[in-house]
This record gives structure tokens, C-alpha cells and sequence, in this order.
């Protein structure tokens, strides 16, 4: 069965914050009304978080590191699914149930089947 | 020989685009299937003008797609990974010509395949216009206003997506079919006003885009016969297809509704276009949509004897209806040239204000200028709308008009 990634992208928020209760109870919610298709799921802590990592030249080169996210932008990567359906079409309206969707916006990526 | 080639070429390129759909059911794989007609068509190519067409050409193309399919296989399946399935390889074996309910099947499948709504607009057009149409990448360029390498591009990314991200291969259940018919219908009306309305003016391809158009519309309006959307796209197109011939003169020159020649359209185009619309109009139980509208709207001018025959209060009416159900600049200007026709050109200079300025915005507002005797404003406007982008007839009818008011400046 496909397997497609739904990152999805929101508000940079700090989901442990008492006014996201709410909302990560929404995103329970889904986790349990979708069980059967759910591979994988991670919620992430805010962007001020993030660190991205880059090593000079070739493996083995200086590791750089920055603060921030690797992107800035209005709507940050604040989580993931790994899903099952049969197809695209099973897969958006899965996605669809997401808060996300509403509340910012969901990116449904196909997974490269393991060969 | 050419025109006998030409017959032939096109021959083998509806029914290529007719077994590609059953192909691609078969082989699962858009590419694959492409390419494998691809092969059949060149081989029916070389072979049919020394040959001649054989007796059944449809046949003959379909089984000689399906060998070409199995080769390509193979030889997939020599890469690691790829198992061939008994199953497929049994039916592309076969040698009899699929049943017309699965043909149809098919065609639908493809047509929702390519107009999925996870595709672009463009990348939808691009795709009906290769699969359904069998157009080639250079044709599709032309009618896209772009680059042959880049719709190569768009095309090759359009089978990576449609693989990749598992686009199904399926007619939409009922239910969702309303909803799903939109991008369909979208992709056929576009398809005509680009053939319609090149903006680069010239005939910068050498496929009859309109008539490719037409086709797609009979196509969807005959798999599906009962749904109202496609039945309206089809009358818009047929009704507005009828006048075609009476909109340029024999030097190119753009004519307008005025001063056609009536009796020039197509008269059981239109007869057929009105009766289209009339049932799509009765089984969607009076609420128009925005084709069914504009089909509304071609069938009122249709149905006038002489320009002054014209019911513009009807369609005055028509268009205040296609304004609220689908607001877009040709329709606020088409309603402001209907308005200043029946209720004078004050009306409609007052309607105008609220527009977003366009060439053909500057165009219409010179008119009603004119009809108010401001010369001189009129040719104004008409220098503003030679500003912007238009094509070759249309340039050429905005210099004449703004010489006559130039003209009738002076003392």
C-alpha cells in the first residue's frame, strides 16, 4: 500500500503552551480516528528550536552549525504523518482531516516505495 | 500525396489516443503506454502510405501498441526490482480489439486522470492535449504559448507525479463527480478560448486548437450524457464554434457582431447548441452555471435575425447572472457592452469605472466615448489599449478604429 508523508505547516507554536491545548487534543483526535493508517507521527517543538547542520566540503569536512530553521517562512514544518492509502485521492482526504489544513496548510509527499 | 498523408497521420493519431487509455489501464503506466503508441503510430507511419490503410486500422494499431508494450517491459523488467505481472502480459497478448463499454470506461478514466485537481491548470491542458488529442510536445508548446523543452519537461514531471504520487487510474464515483467535473470541463473551455484567442496573434501552430476543443467537449459530453456541465461546455462551444467564420474578413480582419454576415454561421451548429443547452438547462432545474450562462448568452445572439433584432435586455439579465456566479474580467465587460446597448453608452461608461483597466478594457470604453461623440477621448483610449498585449487582427482593427476617430477630430 503507497505510503505518503503530510508534513504539515502552522503556526510556529510551542505545543506544550497551555492555549494549544485545544488544538494538540484536535490533532489527538485524528491520531486515534486514523490509527489504522498512521505509520508514524511526530509533533516538533517551535522553530527557535532548530539547529541546521552542514559540513564543509566532503564527509568528514568542519561541521557548521546555524540557529533557526532552515527555511524561514510564515507557516513552519510543526509536524508529520507517515500514511497509508491506496491512493492520492485517499490520501488528501485523510489529509483533510488534519487541523493543519484549516489552520495553515498540509504538504502530502508520496514515499519512495523500499525496493 | 500530402493530403493523403495527412489523412493518415490523422488517423493514427485519434485512434492512438483512443487505445491509449486502455493501454494505460493495462500496463499501469502512463510513460510506458505513451510510448508504446508512440511506436505503433510511427510504424503505421512508414508502413500505410506504401501498405496502405488496412482494413481495420484500429485493430491493427492495437495490437501493434500492445507488442511494442511488451518489448518495453521486458525491458523494464530487466532493471532489479520490477516483476512482471502474468496477468498484464496476457491481456497485451491477445490479439482482439477491447469492448466499446471498456473503451469508454477508459477514456474516462484518463480524461479525470489527466484533469486531476492535484495537477496545474496548464499541466492539465498539456496532458489532455498529448493523451486524449495526441498532440506532440512542439504542437502542445504552441497552443501554450511556450517552449518545446519546457513542455517536455511539464509533460515528463506531469507521468513522474501521477506515478509517484499514486494518482488513481478511476472514473470518480457519483458523488463526487460534481465536484470533480469543474477541473474537466475547465481544461476543454481553456483549451478553446487559447484557439479562440492566441495573444500572440498569428497562427503560431498548425493545429486547429478550436476544433481540438470541440472534440474533447463531444468526447466528455457523450461518456457522460446525463451530467449537465459537460452538455453546457459543448453548447458554449458549438454556439460560439457557429459564428467563427463571420468574425474575420478575407484579409484577417476582425469583424464585429454588427456588421457579421449572418447568414456565414452555422446554422445547424447552432440549432444543435441551443438544444443542448435547453436540456442541460432543464434537468439542472434552473440554477445556471457560468458555461450554461455563456451558452445562454451565444444562443440569444444566435437566435437574433440582425444585430438590431439583438434582446439586450435578456442579455443584460444573463449577464448579471454570470457576474454573481463567476465574477471575471471578460464577463464584467461583455455585461458593460450589453448594458451601454440597452440602456446607452452613459450606462455603460458609468459600469466601466468599477472595472480593472485591460486592453480590451481601454477598447470597449473608446467605443461607448465615440457613441458619445468624444472623439478625441476615444482615440485616446484606443492608444492606451494598443499598449498592451492583443493579437495580430485585433492590433490591426484597434489602428483603424482609433484612424476613423482621429479623423472625425478634425474641424
Amino acid at each position: 500500500m503507497p505510503q505518503y508523508l503530510a508534513l504539515t505547516y502552522t503556526a510556529d507554536v510551542n505545543w506544550w503552551a497551555p492555549e494549544q491545548a485545544d488544538e494538540l487534543a484536535e490533532y489527538r483526535r485524528f491520531g486515534v480516528e486514523h490509527a489504522d493508517r498512521i505509520r508514524a507521527s511526530a509533533v516538533l517543538h517551535p522553530t527557535s528550536t532548530a539547529t541546521v547542520v552542514r559540513v564543509e566540503g566532503a564527509r568528514g569536512g568542519e561541521v557548521v552549525t546555524t540557529d533557526g530553521p532552515y527555511a524561514e517562512t510564515k507557516e513552519a514544518l510543526t509536524g508529520y504523518y507517515l500514511i497509508e492509502a491506496a491512493d492520492l485521492d485517499e490520501a488528501i482526504a485523510v489529509a483533510a482531516e488534519l487541523p493543519a489544513a484549516w489552520g495553515g496548510a498540509v504538504e502530502v509527499r508520496p514515499v519512495i516505495a523500499a525496493k | 500525396m500530402v493530403a493523403e498523408h495527412g489523412s493518415v497521420a490523422e488517423t493514427v493519431r485519434v485512434e492512438g489516443a483512443r487505445i491509449l487509455a486502455t493501454l494505460i489501464r493495462t500496463v499501469g503506466d502512463v510513460q510506458i503506454a505513451e510510448d508504446a503508441v508512440q511506436e505503433a503510430s510511427l510504424a503505421a507511419l512508414g508502413a500505410w502510405p506504401v501498405t496502405g490503410v488496412p482494413p481495420e486500422p484500429r485493430a491493427w494499431l492495437t495490437v501493434t501498441a500492445r507488442r511494442k508494450a511488451i518489448d518495453l517491459l521486458r525491458r523494464e523488467s530487466v532493471r532489479p526490482g520490477k516483476e512482471q505481472d502474468g496477468l498484464q502480459m496476457i491481456e497485451l497478448a491477445r490479439s482482439d480489439l477491447p469492448p466499446d463499454q471498456v473503451v469508454h470506461d477508459d477514456l474516462l478514466r484518463l480524461i479525470f486522470t489527466c484533469c486531476h485537481p492535484t495537477l496545474s491548470p496548464p499541466t492539465r491542458i498539456a496532458l489532455a492535449l498529448r493523451t486524449l488529442c495526441g498532440l506532440s510536445p512542439a504542437q502542445i508548446a504552441g497552443v501554450l504559448l511556450t517552449t518545446e523543452a519546457a513542455t517536455t519537461k511539464r509533460l515528463t514531471r506531469a507521468r513522474q507525479k501521477i506515478a509517484a504520487a499514486h494518482i488513481p487510474y478511476r472514473v470518480p464515483a457519483e458523488d463526487e463527480l460534481a465536484g470533480r467535473l469543474p477541473a474537466v470541463c475547465g481544461v476543454v473551455h481553456s483549451l478553446y478560448t487559447a484557439g479562440h484567442a492566441p495573444v500572440d496573434g498569428g497562427a503560431a501552430y498548425d493545429v486547429d486548437v478550436c476544433a481540438e476543443a470541440v472534440r474533447l467537449a463531444e468526447l466528455l459530453h457523450d461518456l457522460l450524457p446525463d451530467q449537465t456541465m459537460p452538455a453546457a461546455v459543448l453548447a458554449l462551444l458549438l454556439l460560439t464554434e457557429a459564428r467563427r467564420p463571420s468574425r474575420l474578413d478575407e484579409q484577417g480582419g476582425v469583424v464585429t457582431l454588427d456588421r457579421q454576415d449572418r447568414g456565414r454561421w452555422d446554422a445547424s451548429a447552432i440549432e444543435r447548441g441551443i438544444e443542448l443547452l435547453n436540456c442541460s438547462l432543464h434537468r439542472s432545474q434552473g440554477q445556471a452555471d457560468a458555461y450554461q450562462l455563456q451558452a445562454a448568452i451565444a444562443a440569444e445572439h444566435a437566435r437574433a435575425a440582425g444585430y438590431e433584432d439583438t434582446d439586450w435586455t435578456e442579455i443584460v439579465r444573463l449577464y448579471d447572472l454570470l457576474v454573481s456566479v463567476a465574477p471575471s474580467d471578460a464577463a464584467g465587460l461583455g455585461r458593460v457592452v450589453a448594458v451601454s446597448e440597452a440602456d446607452g453608452p452613459a450606462a455603460g461608461l458609468a459600469l466601466l469605472a468599477d472595472l480593472a483597466p485591460s486592453p480590451r478594457w481601454h477598447a470597449v470604453r473608446a467605443e461607448l466615448l465615440a457613441r458619445q461623440g468624444r472623439y478625441a477621448e476615444a482615440a485616446g483610449a484606443l492608444t492606451d489599449a494598443l499598449d498592451g498585449p492583443a493579437t495580430q487582427p485585433e492590433r490591426r482593427h484597434r489602428e483603424g478604429r482609433r484612424a476613423v476617430f482621429l479623423r472625425l477630430t478634425e474641424p
